[in-house]
């Protein structure tokens, strides 16, 4: 373990040569929750600089405060030198500050084109001039190295998709300070690869970056500075040069984390999930997004699935949850065919899915943590007419306590929960109804490395009791994690199959990856 | 987001403040309903009587059941604009009913009792709901749209039914064995009108069912984020095909209670009530986004709505000020619902 011995922690005075933007003493609270405690921030000029932290540490709060988006309770912001006060989103982009939000701030029923212009959009003599824009989205999304056309609809993109669109937004303003809250949860690999040149390009422009993300070591490739938040206090600063991994994870969390291996020491069951000739179409254009897939999963086996963006992934599980039609093919569950069962009954057969997108598909943003943990399981403590209340309760309690999810309670709006303990709701909500075969896509997305580590032991401790589970990952290292099986997913069919002790180039050579040096 | 009131947050000293503003916001329908009572009392010293209450509480009832299912609607974050029609309908229906039904082939003409009268009139209003539910649900009507389709169709249903005349004789005959209908609008339990008594029991029935059945729980998620719901297993579409058929129920019962309060049914009953109901949803802080709502609100904005109007035409303002007073109110309240949803839920 690496010790460094250069102290960056910020200078009462902030020397505007090397930093650009400062935050001095800054707190925040939301009622009784305080959430930034005093908190001060040097935004390195021209360089990139690192917020590590566990979920609820309070990285998203100082962002939103950096960027307008909310104002601190206390504290001040020190731009090139001199104190400003930064109230709104408009008046940070006016001193050339852009955001990328976690949670991805589109218009769904808007286009590509219409989403990246919001709020600013390029006037010609006749009005709003679209030619214009739409040369400009099209440029920015060669740069992105993406195919996507400006005029799609964004509710037509996959997550990762939306996530350049939010991505591309923040850099058609030109802003010399660029805030990256969790940019890349749902990229691919080489799409991060691309993102990773793009910041670079930007560094060499002169713009100062601030990053944010649960996956390290990613981060340490580009940063240049590191800074550690732990429940709303800083605890570390120090260059890039002197640190490693394992100083991040002691910092943040107090301890090292082990992602975990493939339970063992169970006899794997029969066959408890079957996919056979799984057809399904793609949702835009011609083709299928799945194509005659065949897999089985056995009780207490654990399954990976790993495969790029647009592999069909998404689709193969949406269909096997029963929300996306299948043109062929059937899936069995424990040797019955339940293709024509609807979600309700293949939840209550034991067949359950943890979705993606959290946002869209996992939360009720109008309905309190608690009411949706126990969303999924409303049978479970409804006794005749009347739902129980103590029944309810008791569920809540046990899922809170299972995926540990940092919330003021059950009664607290789900928007006030951080990102990741957002996550560990979608997750504990589904566990909760004790299902016999779970699928789980891009579970540990926004998640940190205690919680991701937590998450995978939780899962693996279900397979040994019997429980068949089938995850999705985009992270190569998180296949080689607690799946006894990885099966990589290439346009729609399976390309390869892996066991265990396989390596990680083997792997994203099969999904058909560049390799990143 | 509301960065002003959280910065306040922080402060210990402001905290007391911050909670008197949020209790005036929450309680907002209920204070404005008592500012209402107290005004007109000053104004006039017939408001307060218990004969103008009970008489101002009979044209609550009308709304107020209404309300109720529209509530159901706007909390599936859907609209319901046939309710107006949907209660005229059921009045004429019941007259129809009333007057008797001649079985030509047979020779004979029928007169059903009161209770099938009843029955019948709330299953017209049921399935003219489900039309709306299955519309919304299987074929992907906008709401909006869908049920301003039935607004129409109804309205002209009733009109063809009656050729655009009035049933005014519905006391039925003691010969025939069909008395009784103006016991709904005329009667009195206890000293408290029947169609009071009427909305109070919807109350209580639409409260319990949405605050403690799987019911309630279906319909405030898919409301909320159809598309999670779906996932954790809600039967989304079912759940909205059932608070469309509801709202015609309520609708039914209204019609019901209104033609008997007048003992007569004309096919211009209900005639823009709709817009009226929605103000009393909207006032009693639902959110027309669907999710966020409650029977008491819903209630109390009812009440709001109903004892300005009377109150109004008590003191003698011309109808063109009430239409400006009411319109004002129902601005207000959505301007009020969007300061105390927007901190909260998405970003
Ligand atoms: N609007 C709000 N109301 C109440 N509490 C809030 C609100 N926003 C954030 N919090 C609380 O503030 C704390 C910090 O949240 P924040 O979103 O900054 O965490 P984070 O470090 O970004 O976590 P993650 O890695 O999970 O995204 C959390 O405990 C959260 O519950
Ligand atoms: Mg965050």
């Amino acid at each position: 373990m690496r010790t460094p011995e250069t102290d960056e922690s910020p200078q009462a005075e902030p020397d505007t040569a090397e930093v650009v933007l400062a935050a001095r003493n800054v707190s925040k609270s939301f009622g009784a929750v305080h959430a930034l405690k005093g908190v001060n921030f040097d935004v390195h000029r021209g360089q990139v600089t690192t917020l590590f932290g566990e979920n609820g540490a309070g990285k998203s709060t100082l962002m939103k405060i950096l960027s307008g988006v909310q104002l601190p309770s206390d504290g001040e912001l020190i731009l090139d030198g001199a104190p400003v006060e930064i109230a709104s989103t408009v008046a940070a982009r006016d001193l050339g500050i852009a955001i990328i939000h976690q949670e991805l701030s589109l218009a769904p029923n808007m286009t590509v084109r219409d989403n990246i212009f919001l709020g600013r959009e390029i006037m010609g003599p006749t009005g709003v001039n679209y030619a214009e824009e739409e040369r400009q989205a099209r440029a920015l999304m060669r740069e992105l190295e993406e195919d996507i056309d400006p005029l799609t609809l964004i509710e037509d993109l996959r997550l990762g998709q939306q996530q350049i669109v939010e991505i591309a937004r923040a850099l058609s303003v030109n802003s010399r300070i660029l805030i990256m809250d969790e940019p890349t949860s749902a990229l691919s690999a080489s799409e991060v690869e691309v993102l990773f040149k793009v910041i670079r390009d930007l560094k060499a422009r002169g713009v100062s970056i601030v990053y944010i993300s649960h996956h390290l070591e990613e981060a340490l490739t580009i940063t240049d500075h590191a800074v550690v938040l732990r429940d709303g206090v800083m605890t570390a600063y120090a260059p890039r040069a002197e640190i490693d991994l394992e100083w991040i994870v002691r910092n943040m969390v107090g301890e090292n984390f082990d992602i975990g291996s493939p339970p063992s020491g169970h006899k794997l069951g029969e066959t408890a999930l079957e996919l056979k000739g799984l057809t399904v179409p793609a949702a835009t254009g011609t083709g299928n997004a799945v194509d005659g897939l065949d897999l089985s999963v056995k009780v207490g086996e654990v399954v990976c699935i790993y495969g790029l963006m647009g592999a069909g992934r998404t689709e193969m599980m949406e269909c096997v949850a029963g929300r996306l039609p299948a043109t062929g093919g059937e899936v069995l569950l424990h040797g019955q065919d339940v293709s024509h069962l609807s979600i309700a009954q293949r939840i209550a057969a034991g067949l359950v899915l943890v979705p993606e997108d959290r946002q869209r598909d996992g939360l009720v943003q109008t309905m309190t943590v608690g009411r949706n943990l126990s969303l999924a399981s409303i049978g479970k403590f409804t006794r005749g007419l009347f739902t129980n209340r103590r029944d309810e309760k008791a569920i809540i309690e046990d899922s809170i306590r299972e995926v540990t999810v940092k919330t003021d309670g059950p009664d607290a709006a789900i928007g006030s929960l951080s990102g990741g303990n957002q996550q560990k709701v979608v997750i504990g909500k589904m566990l909760v109804t004790h299902p016999s075969v779970v699928v789980l896509d891009e579970p540990s997305r926004g998640i940190d490395v205690g919680a991701k580590a937590e998450v995978f032991r939780i899962l693996a401790e279900h397979a040994k009791n019997g429980m068949a589970v089938v995850y999705s990952t985009s992270e190569v290292d998180e296949c080689l994690s607690i799946a006894h099986r990885i099966i990589v997913m290439r346009r729609g069919r399976i390309a390869a199959e892996f066991t265990h002790d396989t390596t990680k180039e083997a792997i994203m050579a099969a999904s058909g990856e560049s390799l990143v040096a | 987001m509301s960065d002003t009131t959280n910065a306040a947050a922080g402060k210990p000293g402001k905290k007391g403040g911050m909670n008197i503003i949020q209790l005036l916001l929450e309680g907002r329908a209920f204070f404005a309903l008592i500012a209402i009572i107290i005004t007109f009392s000053l104004l006039s010293p017939n408001y307060a009587s218990v004969s103008n209450f009970l008489i101002m509480s009979n044209h609550v009832a009308i709304f107020g059941l209404l309300a109720m299912g529209m509530l159901l609607v706007i909390l599936n974050g859907g609209i319901d604009l046939s309710v107006g029609s949907v209660l005229g309908l059921s009045g004429v229906f019941a007259g129809f009913l009333m007057q008797g039904v001649e079985i030509q082939s047979a020779g004979i003409i029928l007169y059903p009792p009161v209770w099938a009268v009843v029955v019948l009139t709330v299953a017209l209003g049921a399935v003219v709901g489900m039309c709306n539910g299955v519309l919304v649900a299987y074929f992907k009507v906008p709401a909006f749209v869908a049920t301003l389709g039935s607004l129409y169709v109804a309205r002209g249903v009733a009109l063809l039914m009656t050729d655009g005349l009035t049933f005014n004789n519905l006391s039925g005959d003691p010969g025939l064995g069909n008395t009784g209908f103006e016991w709904l609008g005329f009667n009195r339990i206890a000293g408290v009108p029947v169609g009071v008594i009427v909305l109070a029991v919807a109350a209580v029935i639409t409260g319990l069912v949405l605050s403690r059945t799987a019911f309630g729980r279906w319909l405030y998620s898919s409301g909320g984020n159809a598309r999670a719901a779906e996932l954790s297993g809600v039967p989304v579409k079912h759940v909205q095909v059932a608070v469309y058929s509801l709202s015609g129920v309520f609708a039914a019962i209204a019609g019901l209670v209104l033609s008997s309060q007048l003992t007569s049914a004309g096919p211009q009953a209900g005639f823009t009530y709709e817009l009226t109901t929605i103000a009393a949803v909207v006032v009693g802080g639902a959110s027309l986004m669907g999710g966020r709502g409650t029977v008491t609100g819903t209630l109390l904005g009812a009440f709001v709505i109903g004892f300005l109007s009377d109150g109004l035409v008590i003191i003698g303002v011309s109808s063109y000020w009430q239409t400006v007073f009411t319109g004002a109110v129902i601005v207000l309240a959505v301007m009020l619902n969007s300061i105390q949803y927007g901190g909260v839920g998405k970003k």
